[in-house]
Parts: C-alpha cells; structure tokens; sequence
C-alpha cells in the first residue's frame, strides 16, 4: 500500500528536472525573435562594436528575456495549469518545482544584465533589467490578470530588445530605435488578441481578461483593426526616415496592407469557422510580418556592409 | 537493538539519480561557460592593453 504523505514529500522535495527543462523555461520561441531584433538595433546604430562583443552581448540579452520567461512561468504556473496551450509547460506539469524556477529565473536575470553591462555599458545593462522588471513585476504580475490592456501595455516589454541592442553600441538611445519599438508595440495587440479570440475559452477559464473575453466581438475586431492600420505608418517611418531603404520600405508597405487585409478578414467572418481561419491567419502572418520587416532591415545592412568591403578592397 | 530501517529517508531511483547527474552536468558546464565568458569579455574589451600593466 502507498504511503500518500511520503508520496507527496517525494514529489516536493526531489527534483525530476532534466536539464531541458529548465531550456524550455527560456520559451525559445520568444528568445529568437528577442536575438533577432536586437541584432537588427545593433547593426543600424551607429558606432562600432567588436563583433565578438556585440555577439555576448546579444546572448546577454536573449538570456534576459529568457529569464524574464522563466520568472512568468513562476508567477503563472497556476493559470497555466488551467490553459491547454500552457498545462505542458515544466511547472504545471510537475518536472520542475517552482522554487527551482524562481531561483533559475533570478540567478539568469541578475548575470544576464551584469554580462550586459560589463561587456557593453550599463545604459544597456540598465535597459534589460528594466526590461525584465516591465515584463515580471508590470505585466506578469500587475496587468496580465486585471485589465484587458495587458498585452497592449505588457507589449512594451517584447519591444524593447532593438533599444537594448541600440544602446549596447551607442550608450544611448535615440528615435530610430524608438520607431522599432513603436513597430513592435504596435504589432503585439492584433497578434495577441487573433490569439485569444480562438483561445476565448482557456483564457475565460484561466480567469484573464483578454480583450475578447470582457468586450464585444464587435469592439475587439475594431480594435484588432484599428492598431493594425496604426502599424502602417510607423511600418514604414523608417523608410522616410532614411535607415530603412527601398526594400525595407516594399517590404513594411505590402506587409502592413496584408495585416490589414488579414484584420479586416476578422471584421467580416460571420460565422465561428471563418472567425477561426481569419485569427489564424493574422496570428501566423504577424509573425512572417514582424520576421519581414527585420529581416529586410538586416539584409539592407549586409548588402551594404558587402559593399562597403568591396569597394575596399578595390580601391 | 535493531538496526535503522532502510525507509528513512528518500532514497532515489536510478532514473532520479540520472536527472540528478544530468543536472549537475549542465550547472558545471554553466559555471565553466560563464567563467569562459568573462575572460573572453576581458580580453576583446581590454584588446593589447592586457598585455600593459605596472611591474
């Protein structure tokens, strides 16, 4: 016969974690877009900075966001235990204790900016810890469960790597890199609220006021609109204003109409199957949108580094 | 007197102890990457100026 009362001192105190686990308390996902648009903040400031230290540096910031991943797992294992697209996660699932990753979540939080800070400047050091801090305590912690502007405000924190990366370079921050933030500030409401509309029911469920679950359909599906139109504009600022070249601008234009095209998809679905199939679609094609407009800033960058390279050694 | 019982305690299955080994693997390999890191971020930050210090 089991011993219940053994059973579960077992279960608390001996750890069942396999190292990976606590790789997918990082949500890697996440962490490639946070090193890709930071990347992308580096290469566009101006100044130089070695290369070896600017790749420590973009591994400081990916581990920040990281551990800023693990420390909202912490504080939401209990919300994500009620979600189907979160009870795999290692706290709910019981492979990981949430002290461990409360403990994970601090120490990476803590190296990651001291990396940051020694190997760059502690402009950007400073950055990523408030960037963890916003994403933690403001929107893990405050917004998430009592308004359903969380993400729109929590969104600030997903936008703020290409800053991290700018500032690692210059020891500042200046408007272009704000524009980029704008872009993905911008971005994470018509890509998260596509998201909720199908997840309505894990998140009534979870007891989160996402925006489909407290207003009408009506007023989510403006509003999904209405930031993606919002997203045109700021899309393509940075070719007006010059660090965004021909391609960039294609790229930002024809992207933005399709996000639009995509929101008003879900302004017009009159029935539950269509609905599901404009939400996915705006869900998957944000992310090909925000990937795009990087991406084009990235490759512009590398042409014309190529170039530059070229023509010296021609010369 | 008897000997203890051998169910004090918790004794670990082969499959914990693996995990177990698995994780202090990956801290050792943690700990070792960081002090790789730091040494690499002195030496690119600090460049030939390393070599420059008073006797």
């Amino acid at each position: 016969m089991s011993d219940l009362g053994a059973d579960i001192r077992r279960e608390t105190l001996i750890s069942n974690a396999d190292p990976l686990d606590f790789l997918s308390l990082l949500k890697p996902r996440v962490m490639s877009l946070v090193v890709f648009t930071a990347l992308v903040g580096m290469v566009l400031a101006p100044g130089v900075i070695h290369p070896v230290i600017g790749l420590i540096a973009v591994f400081a910031i990916a581990v920040g966001a990281g551990a800023s991943g693990a420390l909202n797992m912490w504080y939401d294992a209990d919300i994500d235990a009620v979600m189907g697209r979160t009870a795999k996660r290692p706290i709910p699932s019981g492979r990981v204790q949430p002290g461990e990753a409360l403990s994970f979540g601090l120490i990476l939080s803590v190296l990651s900016v001291m990396v940051l800070g020694l190997a760059t400047n502690w402009v950007a050091g400073g950055l990523l810890a408030f960037t963890i801090f916003f994403y933690v305590v403001i929107y893990t912690m405050g917004l998430k469960r009592r308004t359903a502007q969380n993400i729109v405000i929590g969104g600030a924190a997903g936008a703020l790597p290409p800053v991290v990366g700018w500032a690692a370079v210059t020891g500042g921050v200046a408007i272009e890199p704000m524009i980029l933030f704008s872009i993905i500030f911008l971005w994470t409401p018509p890509h998260f609220w596509a998201l909720a509309i199908v997840r309505k029911d894990d998140y009534a469920r979870a007891g989160v006021p996402m925006l489909p679950n407290v207003a009408s359909d009506r007023n989510t599906r403006l509003q999904i609109l209405l930031y993606s139109l919002l997203l045109i504009p700021f899309g393509i600022a940075p070719f007006f204003m010059g660090f965004g070249g021909w391609l960039y601008g294609a790229t930002a234009l024809v992207g933005g109409v399709m996000m639009v095209w995509w929101s008003v998809g879900i302004l017009r679905a009159d029935d539950e199957g269509r609905l599901k199939k404009a939400c996915w679609s705006l869900f998957g094609g944000s992310i090909i949108y925000l990937f795009a407009v990087f991406a084009a800033l990235l490759l512009e960058w590398a042409g014309g580094f190529a170039w530059a390279l070229l023509r010296g050694s021609l010369a | 007197m008897s000997a203890p019982q051998e169910t004090e305690g918790l004794r670990l299955t082969d499959e914990e102890k693996a995990r177990r080994a698995r994780r202090n693997k990956a801290i050792g390999f943690g700990v070792a990457g960081l002090c790789l890191l730091f040494y690499v971020i002195t030496v690119f930050k600090m460049g030939p100026a390393i070599l420059s210090r008073p006797m």
